[in-house]
């Protein structure tokens, strides 16, 4: 008689497979890769962040740490997940063992492999620029990472579930983009125009940028972004869980 | 029957899309009281015209629709929502097929294979469905019937004991429509329940244990083919064709139990009961008319007639 595998392998292996599509991927690589390391050599040659850390480097690279969740959770995701609802990929998976949990589950762990990856190479390429994260800031800035990416999950599983692929590349293309330049992500919201304040500060955008600011240039936990992210991330997983259509 | 407990059983579907805003924010019914059971062992064919309800009728009892109204029973449980262990049972084919554009068919394969604790060996069924020809092909540059196959190797693979085809032979060529019915009639063959849709009755014909004819969202009459082909009265039931000149004044007073179309110009059908006295009245009213036809040929009713005569012949 048919069986299925064992839950966890099901999901490890759609796990990987989301990973190894999104790294296969040239315009997501460029996205989740080379942007982000754009960005770094950027703030690292330009006055914006001085005053804010010990060095350039130090300011910059938290910033572009969730520049990347971005990328790759709400951006990336969204468009993969919004692509393959077109194309029936989702149906014909959720009919397999797999399942409809099983199958978003793994695009979060896909998410989560991408993030590792982006971790590692930007790591790699700010400490050979002299990037001296506090070590006391490494668990804090972890859990806001992972909340964070939970955040941006979420809001990119609600837009592909609601829009058209078409429609969900072009919004979170532009969202990135929006919030990459004014969302408090890089460029602290403290840069940004008063009248602008209180908008910027409760967007995910710039409570995981501060949030990770806090924890690896100082070593503190942020708590007020930290409840902004966890109250974006309960709130999108209610919306996507409402809202998303499967075909 | 050969084996008295139905794999899937549907009584009084219903089901409702929308609102849709080009209706006034209305509901549209799509499913208004399907009924259909499909035992294993047997092909069970769903016709319909399009707009009919036959991939909804298949999503519902798939598990991928949650149904408005009715119940569906699929070996056993309802499918909505079911776990790991039902869906391994159970194996689907869409019909746009629901392959990822940018992954590779055999390692596609080799993917949903892993879900399964017992998948059918991955190279066989490759060799089988004339995957390995194409397979490190990225899938969005796969003709239809390419993509066709692969999909119905990914519904197989599990080893299911239902199988569910959407349109199965849409997109194939005449080699690979061959292979596929092939494959159908063996995994019969091995017992499974296999519930197809088509709109291509003489795939039915060739095909089906049984069918359910579905039209405007309700099972309309089933049957075996015999059953269905077979009239009421008998088996005297014959489809008359002739050629000859475009345009004859058609005699249908003087036989009340046929019907007579000129189905294109020059081309006539002659359906209904017939006696051995209506050949003979043909033949005289050939005779008056100064008609000799080019060609005269007599077959049983299809299921083609059947169809056109429950669903209309007017394309809606």
């Amino acid at each position: 008689m048919s069986t299925a595998a064992p839950l966890a392998k099901r999901i490890l292996l759609q796990g990987r497979y989301e990973a190894l599509s999104m790294l296969r991927n040239g315009e997501q690589l460029v996205l989740a890769i080379a942007l982000p390391l754009l960005g770094l050599v950027v703030l690292v040659l330009t006055p914006f962040l001085d005053g804010m850390a010990d060095s350039r480097i130090d300011a910059a690279t938290p910033g572009i740490i969730a520049l990347c969740a971005m990328s790759t959770a709400f951006t990336g995701q969204g468009i993969a997940t919004g692509f393959d609802r077109r194309y029936g990929v989702l149906r014909f998976l959720s009919t397999t063992p797999l399942g409809k949990p099983g199958l978003i589950l793994g695009k979060v762990l896909g998410v989560v492999v991408v993030l590792a990856v982006q971790l590692v190479v930007i790591g790699t390429v700010a400490v050979l620029l002299g990037w001296r994260p506090d070590a006391a800031g490494m668990l804090p800035g972890l859990v806001q990472l992972i909340v964070g990416a939970a955040a941006f999950t979420a809001l990119g599983l609600l837009v592909a579930g609601t829009l058209r692929p078409e429609a969900t590349l072009a919004v979170t293309n532009l969202v990135w983009i929006l919030l990459a330049v004014a969302g408090g992500i890089v460029l602290p919201g403290t840069l940004l125009p008063d009248a602008m304040r209180p908008f910027v500060d409760i967007l995910p955008s710039s409570a995981l940028g501060d949030g990770l600011r806090s924890a690896l240039i100082d070593g503190a936990f942020n708590l007020p972004a930290f409840l902004i992210l966890a109250a974006w991330a309960f709130l999108s997983s209610l919306a996507a869980i409402r809202w998303f259509k499967w075909s | 029957m050969p084996n008295p407990s139905p794999a899937l059983e549907v009584e009084a579907l219903v089901k409702d899309f929308g609102p849709v805003s080009a209706l006034d924010g209305k509901m549209v019914r799509v499913l208004d009281g399907v009924h259909l059971r499909a035992y294993p062992g047997q092909v069970t064919a769903l016709l319909g015209a399009n707009g009919a309800g036959k991939t909804t009728t298949l999503e519902c009892a798939q598990g991928l629709q949650r149904p408005n109204g009715g119940t569906v029973r699929l070996l056993g449980e309802n499918p909505f929502n079911a776990g790991a262990a039902l869906r391994s049972r159970v194996g689907v084919m869409l019909q746009e097929g629901g392959l990822p554009p940018s992954a590779r068919p055999l390692a596609l394969l080799n993917h949903v294979a892993a879900m399964y604790g017992a998948p059918r060996p991955v190279a066989e069924l490759a060799d089988r469905l004339g995957i390995n020809s194409y397979a490190t092909t990225g899938i969005r540059r796969l003709s239809g019937g390419q993509k066709q196959r692969l999909a119905l190797a990914c519904a197989l693979i599990g080893n299911p004991e239902v199988l569910f085809l959407d349109e199965p032979s849409a997109g194939l060529d005449p080699q690979s429509r061959t292979i596929v019915f092939d494959l159908i009639r063996e995994l019969r063959a091995e017992g499974l329940a296999i519930i197809l849709t088509t709109h291509l009755l003489d795939d039915a014909q060739k095909l089906a244990d049984y069918v359910y004819i579905l039209d405007t969202g309700r099972t309309v009459t089933h049957g075996t083919v015999a059953d269905l082909t077979a009239d009421d009265a008998g088996d005297t039931y014959r489809d008359l064709r002739f050629q000859a000149a475009p345009g004859l004044g058609l005699p249908a007073g003087a036989f009340p139990a046929l019907t007579f179309r000129e189905t294109d110009p020059g081309r006539y059908s002659v359906a209904g009961c017939f006696t051995p006295a209506d050949l003979a009245g043909l033949a005289r009213w050939w005779e008056e008319a100064g008609v000799l036809p080019l060609s005269i040929s007599m077959q049983p009713r299809s299921l083609e007639d059947v169809f056109l005569d429950i669903s209309g012949r007017e394309i809606r």
